[in-house]
């Protein structure tokens, strides 16, 4: 990891010992404790340290259901009330856990929203950003077989539509499609085969997911961190110390956004879900409208949307095969956004048309994620496909050409004379310790 | 000396060369075909694939009426059209359709979706399907009484809107094919067999 030279001195003959063979005391006080943070870092900042808690605490309920949780077809669904409701504890552990999805995604998507405001995808952390919509894809991958667990209506039929995505292929290639699907499935239809798979790999995704993380972390420590002002760190009185600085402020965020993942789980836990997953699995009976759960909306909607025609094109039998491609393409295009934005400041704050495109981005995937819970018919469909296209045009032509015809704000040299205004410098007046010289 | 070897030996591959690089293909081909039981595993097994087939007995469906039963853990949708259906069936210029192929398993791959080719002549009143929507696998809606049919008075699907006409043929929304015809044969008058 990069950074800066380290000042580690192992006070003990133990440590001195184990320093000379596994210095990860070494690495730890150089990356997580002296290493340096931008001064000017807000609380947009806390969600990395905000994400990597629900990921332990994601891993550390799921392990212990899974010592109760039942993967087959006629047990799945029992096991589940049985876990609400016998298990000791089970009922909090259980919606710590499906409550803790969901703020999974709540936290991720303002992590992301965070990097594109500021620009944290340009030079030099692209391999950074390419690692975390990575993380962002793992994430929809488990969370998708996370839910089929259940083994309730929604869970069975949402399965069943987002497998038979993959029977589009059909329409290139004959007999491609479905015999994905069937290998996917293990039969003819899902079915309790399919359940024990999935259930094998949501166990295993969130490891992988911890891997990536690490080299999201990784890189994140090489190329420094981000920060308002978009700006490079460029002398020591840029920077503090991350323990206490950073850390203090990671705590301040957690327990903020603890306090609100704690009042779903303890006064709605079934706020977020369906009441039709507390019915049983039926393959004979579709319920009347199936929805994902909320993080998917924006790109349900976007699939939705190629219905036989799309803004008066008519789309014919490659109408499901559009939306398969439009729905992965607007997770996919997210990873392009360091070479698609041609503007060389990072900081939304000082690129004035960028900020309004960028408020309107973020508005149009809320109205993406209203129409995808929202029946496909009528004016819903219509209002989906022009927000559909929004969608790729800030990607396709907002982020090339605002960047080439907007004047920037001017920009302050240093992040110290951002916080201190011109002229500063030096300390700031409560740092009396002078961290940056511990 | 051992610069001259090495020299020799990079404008020379030798028999040590072909040894390492069919060594080392070797092993990775063998390395590489050991992830084909891996992703097998994962297909319908034999107890899956063993064609089971079902009988039913059409005698107690009335003119009108529909039943549905199960094949290879899919719905069947079986329907007794009424006269008017299947004239309105018949009464369909193939050309027209989004999907002008029979999709009849006991027919052709490239047979039209004419309506004498999604039944089996002599039975023209009988309709039996897949009750599977080709657009994301939904079960439509159309088998019970009272259900809504949709515009061409078949089926329709409630997920994402597709409408299939009496003889299940897709006639509007996303869904890219006609609903498909299992394959299936008539025993007796009034009784099919299904696989």
């Amino acid at each position: 990891m990069g950074g800066h030279t380290s000042n580690y001195v192992p006070t003990s003959r133990w440590g001195k010992w184990m320093d000379e063979r596994l210095p990860i005391a070494r690495m730890m006080k150089n990356q997580f404790i002296d290493y340096p943070t931008p001064r000017n870092l807000n609380y947009l900042w806390t969600f990395g340290g905000i994400l990597t808690l629900i990921l332990v605490g994601q891993i550390a309920t799921g392990v212990v259901l899974a010592m109760h949780y039942q993967p087959s077809a006629t047990a799945a669904f029992d096991s589940i009330e049985q876990i609400r409701r016998d298990v000791n504890y089970g009922w909090m552990l259980r919606d710590f856990h499906s409550v803790g999805a969901s703020m999974f995604f709540l936290a991720v998507f303002i992590h992301i929203f965070r990097g594109m405001y500021y620009g944290s995808y340009k030079a030099p952390r692209e391999v950074l950003w390419i690692l975390g919509v990575l993380i962002m894809l793992l994430m929809m991958a488990t969370a998708f077989m996370g839910y089929t667990l259940p083994w309730g209506q929604m869970s069975f039929w949402g399965v069943t539509v987002i497998t038979n995505l993959f029977s589009a292929l059909d329409t290139i290639y004959n007999g491609l499609g479905t015999a994905i699907v069937e290998w996917l499935w293990g039969g003819y239809a899902v079915s309790g085969v399919t359940l024990n798979r999935f259930f094998s790999l949501h166990y295993l995704l969130p490891f992988i997911l911890t891997a990536v993380v690490g080299l999201h972390i990784w890189a994140l420590h090489i190329a420094g961190q981000n920060n308002p002002t978009g700006l490079d760190l460029k002398e020591p009185s840029d920077t503090v110390p991350m323990h206490p600085y950073a850390t203090s402020k990671d705590a301040v965020g957690i327990f903020a956004f603890l306090l609100i993942y704690a009042w779903f789980v303890f006064f709605v836990p079934d706020y977020l879900g369906h009441a039709d997953n507390y019915i049983e699995a039926n393959p004979l009976v579709t319920p009347p409208h199936i929805v994902p759960e909320w993080y998917f909306l924006p790109f349900y909607a976007i699939l939705r949307a190629f219905t036989s025609s799309f803004l008066g094109i008519p789309l014919g039998q490659y109408a499901k095969l559009c939306g398969v491609i439009a729905m992965f393409s607007a997770v996919i295009i997210i990873a392009f956004a360091p070479w698609l934005d041609t503007s060389r400041i990072r900081s939304a704050k000082y690129r004035p048309i960028f900020k309004w495109f960028f408020w309107f981005f973020v508005f149009t995937c809320v109205a993406l994620g209203y129409l995808g819970s929202k029946p496909a018919e009528g004016v819903y469909v219509f209002a989906a496909q022009i927000f559909t296209v929004c969608y790729f045009l800030f990607f396709l032509a907002v982020m090339p050409i605002v960047g080439l015809i907007e004047t920037p704000r001017r920009m302050p040299r240093s992040i110290t004379e951002a916080v201190l205004g011109e002229g500063g410098g030096g300390l700031p007046s409560g740092a009396a310790a002078a961290p940056e010289k511990r | 000396m051992l610069e001259a070897a090495l020299s020799t030996d990079a404008l020379e591959p030798g028999r040590r060369d072909f040894l390492v690089v069919a060594g080392n293909a070797f092993a990775a081909i063998g390395a590489a075909s050991l992830l084909w039981p891996f992703i097998q595993q994962m297909n319908p097994d034999a107890s899956t694939m063993a064609l089971s087939s079902v009988e039913v007995d059409l005698a107690p469906v009335k003119e009108g009426q529909a039943l549905t039963v199960m094949w290879r853990g899919k719905p069947i949708f079986i329907r007794n059209r009424t006269k008017s259906e299947v004239e309105a069936a018949e009464n369909v210029n193939v050309k027209t359709l989004p999907d002008d192929l029979a999709r009849n398993e006991n027919l052709p791959q490239d047979d039209l979706a004419t309506d004498a080719n999604r039944t089996i002549k002599g039975h023209e009143n009988w309709i039996v399907l897949i009750g599977i929507c080709t657009h994301l696998g939904c079960i439509p809606k159309g088998q019970a009484f009272g259900d809504e049919r949709g515009e061409f008075g078949g089926w329709f699907c409630p997920c994402h809107g597709s409408q299939y006409d009496t003889s299940g043929r897709i006639r509007k929304g996303p869904a890219p094919r006609n609903l498909e015809v299992p394959p299936y044969a008539f025993m007796t008058d009034s009784k099919i067999k299904i696989g």
